[in-house]
């Protein structure tokens, strides 16, 4: 049986808290346009997820399909666990 | 195109293995105010609406499909090494006898999805009328679930996605609004 | 006090055949009351955001079973 660390888990969560702020501010910004502090929260979480998700990935394999991440050696992308495995 | 994450929206968990509270989740996943049903919804309803909503559609109905793994999951850990007499005893002999643990698009009493589900009228009032009454709806459907579990982990991941259901309903509010409001005018707050 | 649950009694048959529940209630969640959204609503921390499943405040509005509200719900 594999097992899945701890520190995945909390990486995890951390990527799923400013990937949910960018969320709520893309839907609010949609019918906001015009609100500039939101576009400045919104590009900074942008810049945030950025380096959570390189953080993320060089430990636990690519989170994005088509290029938008990078693959290790041998091909990892189907490596599990899948989010619903864990 | 659609990019695929391989992470949930939210992190799932489940407190028990229990086939009968996957049977009441799958309305969320098949049935008529579930996921499924609200991502086709709103993607399709895009092609015919004014370009100022065309983003709000398009982002809501890609949220709604990282809610429909976060349902398929909930079913899946709730199902996930049940035995078939487990499943006979949660109601869930029928599914078994056609799908074994497998998942499928149907509602909590079998009822297989159907397009009838999901209107697309081309008039963007009707429409976004349409997509507040399903948000609604959903948010229901949620409260209903919660009443009938008494899995707190379960249910911390169900609020979740009732409050999702708020706040969607909160933006398509807005985006009649902004379909309502005279060219040029300034909303006021 | 503002609440965003709501109720109503309905009628009490005397030939009801199940034990009468006095007082129904149901939800009128904050979007029904807020209108267009104004800006710099106060908002969750991220991690904070996540777990109320918003990131604004005023639109936080969770719901509990009787079960877990006999347990006083979930700590914010």
């Amino acid at each position: 049986m594999k097992q899945i660390p701890a520190e995945y888990y909390e990486m995890l969560e951390q990527l799923q808290a400013v990937d949910f702020v960018l969320v709520e501010l893309q839907l609010y910004l949609d019918t906001h346009p015009d609100d500039l502090e939101a576009i400045k929260q919104f590009n900074h979480y942008a810049k945030e997820r950025k380096s959570l998700k390189k953080a993320f990935e060089s430990q636990f394999g690519p989170l994005q399909q088509f290029g938008n991440s990078y693959s290790g050696h041998p091909w990892n992308w189907n490596d599990p666990p899948w989010p619903w495995q864990v | 195109m659609w990019i695929y994450e391989k992470k949930l929206q939210y992190p799932v968990r489940v407190s028990t293995c229990n086939p009968t509270l996957a049977k009441y989740l799958i309305e969320q996943y098949g049935g008529a105010d579930g996921e499924l049903s609200a991502a086709l919804r709103y993607l399709n309803q895009r092609y015919s609406i004014p370009d100022k909503v065309i983003g709000l559609l398009t982002d809501i109905g890609t949220e709604e499909f990282a809610h429909l793994e976060m349902i398929a999951t909930m079913i899946y850990k709730l199902t996930k090494d049940a035995t078939p007499e487990m499943m006979k005893a949660a109601g869930l002999g029928d599914h078994y006898s056609n799908h074994d643990n497998a998942l499928f698009y149907h509602n909590a009493a079998g009822v297989p999805w159907t397009a009838s589900y999901i209107q697309a009228k081309g008039d963007p009032i009707a429409d976004l009328y349409e997509d507040i009454a399903a948000e609604e709806k959903a948010r229901a459907t949620y409260q209903w679930i919660i009443n009938l579990s008494d899995d707190p982990d379960l249910n911390d991941g169900l609020r979740f996605l009732r409050e999702r259901e708020i706040v969607h309903s909160q933006r398509f509010r807005e985006a009649v609004e902004i379909l309502k409001d005279e060219q040029g005018k300034k909303k006021f707050f | 006090m503002f609440t965003h649950y709501k109720s109503y009694c309905p009628v009490v048959s005397p030939f009801d055949p199940c034990k009468p529940i006095p007082e129904k209630v149901y939800s009128t969640p904050p979007n029904l009351y807020i209108g267009f959204q104004p800006p710099n609503l106060p908002q969750f921390t991220p991690l904070e955001a996540l777990k109320a499943g918003t990131l604004w405040k005023p639109f936080y509005d969770p719901y509990f079973n009787p079960f877990e509200k006999a347990k006083g719900g979930l700590p914010r």
